[in-house]
């Protein structure tokens, strides 16, 4: 039926169905919310107001600081879980590699829960410092809740990453620094650690995007935590404030795009999805 | 360097690797017991039950069955689009195509919550659409597809599929035959590394979702949203267990597949 057609009209043919949803249910809908992001009351202005309203500002800020806290934590713990398991064969190992990464398909949603499970009213940390200090710590449901839950998520999606650098280092850089006379730290800071760099920058711009735009979480621990996502859904719900909500969509969006394009510029090719 | 230093060392990360596993663990561990126990908070030995799971079952059937369906259509949606697209993609070439390929990962890098409200905003008014559970599904087709379309160029990629493209057509085969008999069964490690991540990323999709979703077309993610709000802990426990359920085959389906051979692995 097609035997008369080019090449060329063919791939043409076969690239048309995805230009086509594309453009209906990406583009256009985001060129609609960057439209209505600016017809407010304020008109245009709506897009300053991210940076120079105080409200938003501060929220905005502080959604950053809980993304850069995260993203540090998550590259030590990882690096230290990581470098561990590639380089040490024991019994048990797989077992536990599959443990550390099994909670890489959890929603927001789903790892708020865990943490309400951790360390909320019911949870299991309350109850052991209630039985040791005779209180009960919860964290649950403020900022530090959020940022447990934001290490849940962030924690398997590194660890896989570093562990996938680790195994392609060449160990006999290695060797050749340990015979030079470099003890175990050394080897660490001047030739592990500045190997695993695009790994780090890689990895730690995928949690930094992920944290800046994760909502199932917050949205399960409390709707008053105020990160950008949260201020999202309330100027939207609550408010049906519809342009302020659309013009920090926009803001959000650009941010995390911006992070993840400005690692990929240093780090290659090796950086993309925000599960 | 000391064998006694070593062993110290050894031990030091075990046990840091072991609590952070513990902290991904137990909650999980803590969440399956209370779905299957008969009271929470007076522990496993006020008795074991599968009440919680029925009572999940009346309750909120409709949102697993949902979901089941909404995750296969996606899955469909993005073979059909995405596996012609990577390949008049990838044989291509050249800066239109990566600038395309750039556009259609984009959702990547945005959070679900703005491509929600860019849905909403942009077809909200279509109540019909709106109102139907093909809303959720155009969400869901735009924030998968840049994994299949990514994971089917890795393969291609990763066997030069563009001489294989010339070898049949030299025997003068035309393109749409081509296309079936041997683009389509040479990249299938990419399509089924690419096929189950989209199911999993659909079954368990929240950010966009919520805000596309209605009350009469709610998901598992935004039913267990709903319970963890309102229902008392082993419910919400037994649902979320329902949801390990479902999720756990397709993650070891994964590994399993990601230990056949690096070229199948999806790319991410």
């Amino acid at each position: 039926m097609t035997g008369t057609m080019t090449l060329r009209s063919f791939l043409a043919l076969c690239l048309l169905p995805l230009a086509l949803a594309v453009t209906a249910f990406f583009l256009l809908p985001m060129a609609k919310l960057i439209a209505v992001g600016a017809s407010g009351k304020t008109g245009i202005a709506a897009y300053a107001a991210i940076l120079l309203d105080a409200r938003y500002r501060g929220t905005l800020i502080n959604t950053v600081l809980l993304a850069a806290a995260t993203t540090a934590a998550t590259l030590v713990i990882a690096t230290v879980a990581g470098l561990f398991l590639q380089r040490h064969r024991f019994p048990g190992r797989a077992v536990l590699v599959a443990l550390l990464t099994f909670p890489l398909a959890f929603p927001g949603v789903v790892v708020g829960f865990m943490i309400i499970l951790l360390a909320g009213r019911q949870g299991l940390i309350g109850e052991i410092t209630l039985r040791l200090i005779g209180e009960k710590e919860v964290w649950a449901y403020s900022i530090q809740g959020l940022f447990l839950g934001y290490l849940y998520f962030s924690i398997p999606r590194v660890i896989l990453t570093i562990m996938a650098a680790v195994e392609k280092l060449d160990p006999s850089l290695e060797e050749a620094a340990r015979a030079l006379g470099a003890g175990p730290l050394a080897v660490l800071r001047d030739v592990i650690l500045p190997a695993l760099r695009p790994a780090f920058i890689a990895s730690g711009a995928i949690a930094f995007a992920t944290a800046m735009g994760a909502f199932g979480t917050a949205f399960t621990l409390a709707t008053n935590i105020d990160v950008l996502p949260m201020l999202i859904y309330t100027e939207f719900t609550l408010s049906a404030n519809v342009a302020t909500a659309a013009a920090l969509s926009v803001g959000l969006g650009l941010v995390a795009w911006a992070i993840l394009a400005l690692a990929r510029s240093v780090a290659g090719n090796a950086v993309a999805a925000a599960g | 360097m000391s064998p006694m230093r070593d062993r110290l060392i050894f031990i030091a990360q075990l046990a840091f690797t072991l609590l952070v596993a513990a902290f991904l663990i137990v909650p999980a561990a803590l969440s399956i017991t209370a779905g299957v126990t008969v009271n929470y908070f007076r522990g496993v030995q006020s008795g074991l039950t599968l009440e919680w799971v029925v009572q999940v079952w009346e309750l909120y059937a409709d949102t697993i069955l949902r979901s089941f369906a909404i995750a296969l259509s996606t899955l469909g949606a993005t073979l059909a689009l995405g596996v012609p697209g990577a390949y008049s993609l990838y044989v291509r070439g050249g800066r239109l195509a990566r600038t395309i390929e750039e556009i259609i990962t984009l959702p990547l890098a945005i959070p679900g919550l703005a491509i929600a409200l860019a849905l909403l905003l942009a077809y909200g008014g279509f109540s019909d659409f709106r109102r139907s559970w093909l809303f959720i599904l155009a969400g869901h087709v735009i924030f998968t597809l840049p994994f299949m379309v990514r994971s089917v160029i890795a393969v291609f990629a990763a066997i030069d599929v563009k001489t294989l493209d010339e070898g049949a057509a030299s025997l003068g085969a035309s393109p749409w035959r081509r296309f079936r008999d041997v683009i389509v069964p040479n990249a299938r490690p990419g399509i089924l590394a690419g096929s189950l991540m989209v199911v999993t990323l659909s079954l368990g999709e929240f950010n966009v979702t919520w805000m596309l979703s209605t009350p009469l077309t709610k998901t598992l993610p935004v039913g267990l949203a709903d319970s963890y709000a309102s229902m008392r802990l082993e419910v919400a426990s037994a649902y979320t267990l329902v949801f390990f359920v479902m999720i756990i085959p397709l993650l070891v389906a994964m590994q399993v597949f990601a230990g056949w051979g690096a070229t199948a692995r999806p790319a991410r």
